[in-house]
């Protein structure tokens, strides 16, 4: 169920280049909070919420972590945002990643910013071990790393730039798993560039892929049709909705344009 | 007496807070935050005779104090909305306001014909969508077309009350206005988005996908205000108010201004209990201002 809740802010601090990192004490939405799910957040006195995927979601506590760019107007506001101070925001919303059939091995792939929603596949989404590549323009912009270490059984981390880690794109050494077999599913994350990629590499390999879109949304709850992703069921294609049907669909059914 | 009952058309709202075509689905959304029988009524997401695809993303872009959307009337279709979803919304306990529209005068009959006879309470014409390219807003732009339109579709409105939705995208709209009138509407509601457009100056590309959209939210307030204010004094039929309201205040400005009703659309974006906080404001208003109900605050505005 989705709720709108004042949650107050633990910690909000820069973790790498523009990036931060918001930890908010908010326990309904914690508790429900599922793997790729994301929260609509208020941002001062703009008129639309910005959409921000739920990195971790800690039931006990009673939190959640956001970690987020600083894109805009919007998201340079929060980057402002003193501890103590309450956040307006809306969720858990969205179809997150799905729970798998049966335990397995799982591949988790994520670009940039599209690193945090995977964080907690390795966690609540049945996998028994979780390899992840997550690939960054630059090391000033690598985020997580330890964080995945933590959770996975390898984390290869590539930049663009060859700053750090693997020089070059995800493509490759994600390829390089996928070779060793034994995967029941790819998640992956990113700017639709490399998802595109993701997906035309992972089909080679027949495994089942779950990608996570972005749109730019209104009312993130499904009313308003603005967060319009073109998808292909049944032979004909439809616009679903990010914000509900979404953000995570079956690549094989995303259209992309 | 209730402070905020109204009747429209014959038609009882238990206030006169509607949420607007487009911006609540058909009100299931929304359900988890607030039961939607507070509500006065609902008016649905804008149904075509066929299915709509709808314009390709981005469909919406922020500007000061709004929005621009450019949705494109995406919809299921008349027949499957009176199947799939309009049964759950009837049991819902509050005002069912169909939103039709078309792109040829012969849709626009058909997709009626169909709303005549289900169970919706009202049916409101929507002659001003900016968003398609043919139909939608042609037909509410001219005189001669606002009659033709209405004059046919109220042909096979049945008893169901024809609620006609204007745009604000016209030289005259007290004009538009006595057209509908003339031909047969039942009410009138304004104002619908005003066609608007974002640039990127870094892209040099338009953020809409469809180059332009409609504007909506707290920016476009004043212009409803006096757009309403304008055809209070023209027509004699109930009129819904709506552009921008985010607060009763607001809500407040359009019933003074001559508003029987209003409805909120893009408020409920930034704050989906908007409508209750609304609802709430307008019954401590109406208390204060010492009348038996809201409805005697319609056109009181003290206009110089
Ligand atoms: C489901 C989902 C999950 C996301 N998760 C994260 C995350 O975990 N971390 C993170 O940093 N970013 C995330 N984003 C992107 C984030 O929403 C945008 O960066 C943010 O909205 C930009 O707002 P702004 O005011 O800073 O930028 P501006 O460019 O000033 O924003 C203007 C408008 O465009 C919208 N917009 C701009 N870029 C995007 C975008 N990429 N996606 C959607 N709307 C956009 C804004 O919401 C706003 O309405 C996510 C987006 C979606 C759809
Ligand atoms: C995303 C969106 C979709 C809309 N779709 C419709 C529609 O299908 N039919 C219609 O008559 N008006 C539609 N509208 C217009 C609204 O009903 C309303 O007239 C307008 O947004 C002004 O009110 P507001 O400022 O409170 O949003 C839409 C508006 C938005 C923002
Ligand atoms: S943002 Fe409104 S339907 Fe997705």
């Amino acid at each position: 169920m989705a709720r709108q809740e004042m949650a107050r802010i633990l910690q909000n601090e820069c973790i790498a280049l523009d990036t931060y990192s918001l930890w908010l004490d908010c326990p309904a939405l914690a508790r429900e909070a599922q793997p790729g799910q994301f929260v609509h957040v208020l941002c001062g006195e703009k008129t639309l919420r910005r959409p921000i995927s739920i990195c971790h979601a800690d039931a006990l506590l009673g939190r959640i972590t956001l970690v987020y760019a600083v894109h805009g107007e919007g998201t340079a506001w929060l980057s402002r945002c003193l501890r103590g101070q309450q956040l307006d925001v809306l969720g858990p919303l969205g179809n997150g990643f799905p729970v798998l059939e049966k335990p397995a091995r799982l591949l988790v792939v994520g670009g940039g910013i599209g690193v945090p929603p995977l964080l907690d596949c390795s966690l609540r989404c049945g996998a028994k071990s979780v390899d992840a590549v997550l690939g960054f323009r630059t090391q000033a912009q690598c985020i997580l790393e330890a964080e995945f270490e933590r959770k996975c059984a390898s984390v290869t981390i590539c930049t663009e730039d060859g700053s750090y880690g693997v020089p070059g794109r995800v493509t490759a050494p994600m390829e390089a798993l996928l070779q060793q077999g034994g995967y029941s599913a790819v998640y992956a994350c990113g700017p639709v560039p490399m998802l595109n990629a993701v997906v035309q590499t992972v089909a080679k390999y027949g495994v089942p892929c779950q990608i996570s879109l972005e749109e730019r949304m209104g009312c993130g709850v499904g009313a308003c049709l603005v967060c319009a992703a073109k998808i292909r069921r049944t032979g004909t294609e439809d616009y679903l909705r990010v914000c509900k049907e979404g953000p995570v669909f079956n690549a094989e059914e995303v259209v992309f344009e | 007496m209730n402070l905020l009952n109204v009747s429209l058309c014959g038609v009882d709202f238990k206030n006169p807070v509607i949420t607007a075509s487009g911006t609540y689905g058909f009100g299931k959304d929304y359900t988890d935050f607030f039961p939607l029988e507070r509500l006065g009524g609902i008016s649905c997401k804008g149904m075509t005779l066929l299915p709509r695809l709808g314009n390709p993303p981005p469909r919406i872009a922020e500007t000061a104090s709004g929005i621009l959307n450019s949705v494109g009337l995406q919809n299921p279709g008349v027949a499957h909305f009176i199947r799939e979803d309009l049964p759950w919304l009837l049991a819902q306990n509050t005002v069912a306001i169909a939103n039709a529209a078309g792109s040829t005068l012969e849709d626009y009959v058909q997709n009626v014909e169909q709303l005549a006879q289900s169970g919706v309470h009202m049916i409101e014409l929507n002659i001003s969508c900016p968003n398609v390219r043919e139909g939608g807003v042609a037909f509410g732009t001219s005189c001669a077309n606002v009659e033709k339109t209405v004059m046919a579709v109220k042909k096979v409105c049945g008893a169901k009350p024809l609620i006609v939705k204007l745009s604000p995208n016209v030289t005259s709209i007290v004009e538009i206005a006595r057209a509908a009138e003339s031909a047969g509407a039942d009410a009138l509601s304004l104002i619908n988005t005003i066609t608007g457009m974002k640039i990127d100056v870094e892209t040099h590309r338009p953020i809409l996908r469809n180059n332009t959209g409609g504007l909506s939210g707290a920016a476009v307030l004043p212009v409803a205000v006096r757009m309403v204010w304008e055809v209070r004094r023209a027509v004699s039929l109930p009129i819904i108010g709506m552009g921008g309201v985010t607060k009763w205040q607001d809500a407040a400005e359009l019933i003074l201004a001559g508003a029987d009703a209003i409805q909120i659309g893009t408020a409920c974006f930034t704050n989906p209990m908007a409508p209750l906080e609304i609802i709430d404001g307008l019954e401590a208003w109406a208390e204060r201002e010492c009348c038996g109900n809201i409805s005697e605050l319609s056109g009181q505005v003290r206009a110089w």
